[in-house]
C-alpha cells in the first residue's frame, strides 16, 4: 500500500523549484509585514533591495563576491550533510583554513604567483580539513556528537586566531590584530581586471578568481558525491549506516573522509576574503558566513546546483540589504538582519512547511488528469 | 448522524444486522485504485479472513475501516447502522479495535499503563490504574487472556505483548477487532495460543477481521473468507469449499510457477565451517554459545528459530560484521574469523558468498537512494561498476535492468527511489543483487518476510536451483513452512545454541515447535520455559 500512497509523491521539479520558491515567498511576505508596520513601502523596499542587488554592474559583482563565500560554506554543509553529518563548524574550519593559508602565503615572500598560489590554496584546505577532521574522528571513534564538537571548534579557532593575531603573526607596528600584508604573489586577480585584460569592461568591484574557483568546487562536488566510489559510499553510510557496514564499507573512514573534504572546502573561504580582498590575515573575518552556509545547503537541497543558486540569493540579500539600509534610512542594517534570519527560517527550518498543501494540490490535478484521461 | 457512529450499545442498533456491511467502498491514491467497489459482510460472531498479496488493497481497507483514511465514495455500515468514521477514535466509539502488525506500545511503561494510555480519565493517575486494573483483571478472566498487568512491556516476549495488544481493545470496548498478520512473528506454540484466544473471542459473540497470508492458518480458523487481488473483491469462499491452492491461484490471478524439483545429490565438500563461536550475551540478546555447523555444496541449511535467539549474532558472524569471542568461520581451508582475525564483509563476497540480510531495511538496501544505485551496494567498489574510482553508469543500469527483468520487480522504474517500492519488490531487488553474481554459498535472513506468494515460489526455486547446480545455501527463517519446503537440513536456535538438527525427510513440526520454545521434546511433561 506505501508504494500506491507515496506514487502521488512530488515530481523533482516541484520539490527543488517549486517549495523554495513558494519558502522564499513566504519569507518576503513575512517581511514586508514587518516593512509595512514600520511605515515603508514593502513594494518600495523590494524594488531598492533588488535594484541594488542586481541593478548596475557593482552591484551584481558584490552580490557574487558574497556568493563565493556561501557557496564554499554551503557545499562544505551539504558534503557532510550527505554521509549523515552535521557540520555546524563552517565557521571555524573556514577560520583555520585562512590561518592556513596567511602562514603559506606569509612564508613564501618572494615566490612567484605559479608557486604561492596553488601553495596558499592547499594550505587553506589542509587546515580546515584537519580542523573538521578531529570531531569527525571523535563522532566516529568516540560518539562525540558532531554537532556539538564543530561549535565547540568554532570557538576555539576564532580564540586560537585572535591569540595568533596579537602575538606572532601581529603585524609589526600594527595596532589592530591583524597578520602582515600578503605579498602581492598571493593576491587573487579581481574579476574586472582580468576581464580588462581581455579587453571587456565591466565595473570594478571585490568579485575575484575565488567565484571560478568555488564554481569549479561546486562542479567537482557533484563528481565526486555522484560518480566515484567513495561519494556513493558516502551517500550510503549516510543512507544507512547499517547497511554500509553489511556491505564492508569502512564507516570511520568515510566519515571522516566526508569531513575532510567539508572541511577542506570551508577553508577555502578564505580565498575570497583574504586573498582576494583584504590581502592579510584579520580576526573575525568569517562573519558568520559559515553559518548561512547551512541556510545556503538546505535551500539548495544539498545539490551543487542548488547551492550555487541558493548562495547567490544570499549573496543578493546581503548586497542588496546593504543598499536598502542605505536608501532607507528608517530600515536600519538590523532589519535587514532579520529580513535574511526569516529567509534562513522559512528555507532552512521550515523548508516542508508547504509540503502537505502542494502534494494535496498535485493529488488533485492528478485525479483531474485521470478523469480527463 | 452523530459524527463518530453509532454507539454500540445504543439498544437502537439491529440486533440481528451484520456486524460489518462495506458498499461499494472506492479509495483511491492519485492514479491507483487501492479499494475499487469493496462490497463485503461480515458476520456478527463470525472470523472473518481477508487474503491478498501486498498492495492488493487490504491495509487500505482495513485503513478505512478504522477511520485512517476516508473512502472517495461508499457506504460503510456498523451493525445496520451507517456510520462516517472520521478517525480511529470514531473506529473506536463503533466499537472497533486494530491490532497492528506492528505493535504500538510503549515498551519502558507496564501492560496496566499502555492500556490505560489515552484514556486515562484524570490527571493523578492512582484511582484510574485501580479501577482500569479490576476492569482489565474481569476481561482476562472472560477471555482467559493471562496477562501481567504490571509487568513491563519490553520484557514480555512477542506472543504475550500481542495480548496486550488484544486486552487494549477488549478494554476500550471493541466489538470487532481487526487482527492484522497476527501470526508474522509467533512461535508455533503461540499461534496455538493465539487461535485459542481468537475462539474464546468468537464464542463470547466478538467479531474477528483476520488479515493474512498463510492460507494454512486461514483454511484453519476463518469462518469466512474474502479474497482481494488489484484493489478488488475477487472471491467469497468458505473453508469448506475451497483449498489452499485455489486460494493462492485467486490472490495470484493466475497459476502458481511449478516447484523446482530437487535432485538428489550426494552433499559435496564442505564450502563454510562455524567452530565452537562463541559471543557474549548483552541486554536482551541471547548471545551465541558453542556454535559449530557445516554448509557443504549441494545442500540447503535451514536455521528456525523464534526472533532474537541468536539468529541476527550468527548473521553478523558470517556476514563478517563480528569478531567471535572464541571459535572460528572458515571458508574452505582458510580462516576468515577468529578472535585474532576480522572478517570483511568485502572480502566475503569476493570468495562468492552472497547474503540477504535479515532485515532489508536496516541491513540490506538504502531507501533514500534509486534501485540502480541499490544494485551495486556491496559490489560498488569492482569493476564493472566502477574502474579507477569512479562509478559507471552504464555498467549499473544494465545490472539493474537485467536484475529488474529476471525477478519481475515492479515497477521496472531503475531510477526510482527504494522507499517507493513496495516491500516485495524490495526485497526481489535484493534478492536478485546478490544472486546476479551467482555466489557459491549464498547466505539468506527472512528471505521471503512480506513477498508475495509468487515471488516467494520463484525465489525457493532460485535457491534449489542453486543447490542443484552444487551451490550451498544457508536459510534463516522465523517461518517454519519455509524451511520445511526447501531445505535438506533444518537445525533449531534457542537462545544462542543449536539445539536441534532435523534432516528433510523426517522433520516433525510439533518436535521443531517444541524446540523452538526452548523444550525438549522427548519430555512433553517439562513446563515451557517462555510459555504464558
Amino acid at each position: 500500500m506505501t508504494a500506491e500512497r507515496r506514487a502521488v509523491a512530488l515530481p523533482a521539479w516541484a520539490t527543488s523549484g517549486l517549495l523554495p520558491v513558494l519558502n522564499l515567498a513566504a519569507a518576503f511576505a513575512v517581511s514586508g509585514l514587518v516593512v509595512w508596520a514600520i511605515g515603508e513601502s514593502p513594494l518600495e523596499a523590494l524594488k531598492l533591495l533588488l535594484y541594488g542587488a542586481f541593478g548596475y554592474g557593482e552591484a551584481i559583482g558584490y552580490t557574487f563576491y558574497y556568493a563565493t563565500n556561501f557557496i564554499f560554506t554551503g557545499l562544505a554543509v551539504s558534503v557532510a550533510f550527505k554521509c549523515g553529518l552535521f557540520n555546524i563548524g563552517g565557521e571555524g574550519q573556514a577560520m583555520m583554513g585562512g590561518l592556513g593559508l596567511a602562514v603559506v602565503a606569509i612564508g613564501l615572500d618572494g615566490w612567484p604567483p605559479a608557486l604561492v598560489l596553488p601553495a596558499a590554496v592547499l594550505g587553506a584546505a589542509i587546515f580546515g580539513a584537519a580542523w573538521a577532521a578531529i570531531p569527525a574522528w571523535l563522532q566516529a571513534r568516540r560518539g562525540s556528537h558532531i554537532v556539538i564538537t564543530t561549535i565547540m571548534f568554532n570557538f576555539i579557532a576564532a580564540s586560537l586566531v585572535s591569540w595568533l593575531l596579537v602575538g606572532v603573526l601581529k603585524a609589526p607596528g600594527s595596532q589592530s590584530p591583524e597578520s602582515a600584508d600578503f605579498p602581492e604573489a598571493a593576491w587573487l586577480p579581481k574579476i574586472h581586471d582580468l576581464l580588462a585584460g581581455l579587453g571587456i569592461q565591466i565595473e570594478g568591484s571585490p568579485l575575484n578568481l575565488s567565484f571560478l574557483v568555488a564554481l569549479a568546487c561546486a562542479g567537482l562536488v557533484w563528481f565526486f558525491i555522484e560518480r566515484t566510489k567513495w561519494g556513493y559510499e558516502i551517500r550510503v553510510v549516510g543512507g544507512n549506516p547499517g547497511a554500509a557496514r553489511f556491505a564492508g564499507i569502512p564507516i570511520t573512514r568515510t566519515l571522516v573522509l566526508s569531513m575532510l573534504i567539508a572541511g577542506g572546502l570551508a577553508g577555502l573561504m578564505g580565498l575570497n576574503e583574504l586573498m582576494g580582498l583584504q590581502h592579510r590575515l584579520i580576526a573575525n573575518f568569517t562573519m558568520g558566513y559559515g553559518f548561512v552556509g547551512i541556510a545556503v545547503a538546505f535551500m539548495g537541497r544539498s545539490h551543487p546546483i542548488g547551492i550555487v543558486l541558493a548562495a547567490i540569493l544570499f549573496g543578493a540579500l546581503y548586497q542588496g540589504g546593504a543598499e536598502l539600509a542605505f536608501e532607507m534610512p528608517t530600515i536600519s542594517r538590523d532589519l535587514i538582519i532579520a529580513v535574511q534570519g526569516l529567509v534562513i527560517l522559512f528555507a532552512g527550518a521550515l523548508e516542508h512547511l508547504f509540503r502537505p498543501q502542494v502534494q494535496a494540490l498535485f493529488r488533485r490535478l492528478g485525479a483531474l488528469g485521470e478523469a480527463h484521461g | 448522524m452523530p459524527l463518530g457512529g453509532p454507539d454500540i450499545t445504543d439498544s437502537s442498533a439491529d440486533k440481528d444486522a451484520p456486524a460489518i456491511e462495506l458498499e461499494n467502498i472506492t479509495k483511491s491514491f492519485g492514479p491507483v485504485r487501492a479499494n475499487d467497489g469493496i462490497t463485503m459482510r461480515v458476520e456478527r460472531g463470525s472470523v472473518h479472513a481477508i487474503i491478498g498479496e501486498n498492495g492488493a488493497g487490504k491495509s487500505t481497507l482495513m485503513n478505512i475501516l478504522y477511520g485512517i483514511y476516508h473512502p472517495d465514495s461508499g457506504e460503510i455500515r456498523i451493525n445496520g447502522t451507517a456510520c462516517a468514521l472520521q478517525s480511529p477514535a470514531d473506529a473506536h466509539h463503533a466499537g472497533i479495535g486494530m491490532v497492528h502488525q506492528h505493535f504500538t506500545l510503549v515498551e519502558p511503561f507496564t501492560v496496566l499503563d499502555n492500556i490505560l494510555l489515552g484514556f486515562e480519565n484524570g490527571a493523578v493517575l492512582a484511582r484510574p490504574r485501580r479501577l482500569a486494573a479490576r476492569k482489565l483483571e474481569a476481561i482476562e478472566r472472560d477471555y482467559g487472556l493471562s496477562v501481567p498487568l504490571d509487568a513491563v512491556v519490553s520484557e514480555l516476549p512477542v506472543g504475550m505483548r500481542q495480548r496486550v495488544e488484544i486486552l487494549k481493545a477488549l478494554y476500550r470496548n471493541a466489538e470487532i477487532l481487526i487482527l492484522d498478520e497476527p501470526t508474522g512473528v509467533l512461535t508455533p506454540l503461540e499461534v496455538e495460543q493465539l487461535f485459542q484466544i481468537i475462539e474464546r473471542l468468537k464464542g463470547q459473540g466478538k467479531t474477528i477481521l483476520f488479515i493474512s497470508h498463510k492460507l494454512g492458518e486461514v483454511m484453519r480458523i476463518a469462518d469466512r473468507i474474502s479474497v482481494m487481488r488489484g484493489g478488488k473483491l475477487v472471491a467469497d469462499r468458505e473453508p469448506d469449499a475451497t483449498n489452499a491452492s485455489e486460494l493462492a491461484e485467486l490472490m495470484i490471478g493466475q497459476k502458481l510457477a511449478a516447484a523446482v524439483d530437487r535432485k538428489s545429490l550426494s552433499v559435496g565438500q564442505t564450502l563454510m565451517a562455524l567452530e565452537g563461536i562463541s559471543i557474549p550475551p548483552a541486554e536482551h540478546r541471547s548471545g551465541l554459545h558453542d556454535i559449530s555447523l557445516e554448509v557443504r555444496s549441494g545442500e540447503i541449511i535451514g536455521i528456525a528459530g523464534v526472533t532474537g535467539n541468536g539468529q541476527t549474532e550468527l548473521l553478523e558472524i558470517i556476514g563478517g560484521l563480528r569478531v567471535p569471542a572464541s571459535g572460528t568461520l572458515s571458508l574452505g581451508a582458510e580462516v576468515c574469523a577468529a578472535p585474532d582475525i576480522v572478517p570483511g564483509a568485502v572480502d566475503l563476497r569476493k570468495k562468492g558468498v552472497g547474503f540477504v540480510a535479515e532485515d532489508r531495511l536496516r541491513m540490506g538496501a538504502i531507501g533514500a537512494m534509486t534501485a540502480t544505485e541499490n544494485v551495486i551496494l556491496g559490489y560498488h567498489g569492482r569493476p564493472p561498476f566502477s574502474r579507477h574510482g569512479c562509478l559507471q553508469p552504464r555498467a549499473m543500469r544494465n545490472a539493474c535492468a537485467r536484475i529488474m527483468a529476471d525477478n519481475d520487480v515492479r515497477p521496472q522504474a531503475p531510477n526510482l527511489p527504494l522507499d517507493n517500492f513496495s516491500g516485495g519488490n524490495q526485497q526481489k531487488l535484493v534478492f536478485g543483487r546478490e544472486t546476479d553474481h551467482g555466489p557459491r554459498l549464498f547466505i539468506l535472513g527472512e528471505p521471503t518476510r512480506g513477498v508475495d506468494i509468487g515471488a516467494v515460489q520463484r525465489i525457493h526455486n532460485t535457491l534449489i536451483s542453486m543447490r542443484n547446480a552444487g551451490g550451498a545455501v544457508l536459510v534463516v527463517s522465523s517461518d517454519l513452512d519455509e524451511l520445511l519446503a526447501i531445505c535438506d537440513r533444518i537445525l533449531v536456535m534457542f537462545e544462542g545454541r543449536i539445539v536441534g538438527e532435523m534432516l528433510a525427510g523426517d522433520t516433525d513440526i510439533a518436535a521443531i515447535g517444541l524446540m523452538m520454545a526452548g523444550q525438549n521434546p522427548d519430555d512433553p511433561g517439562e513446563e515451557a520455559r517462555n510459555d504464558g
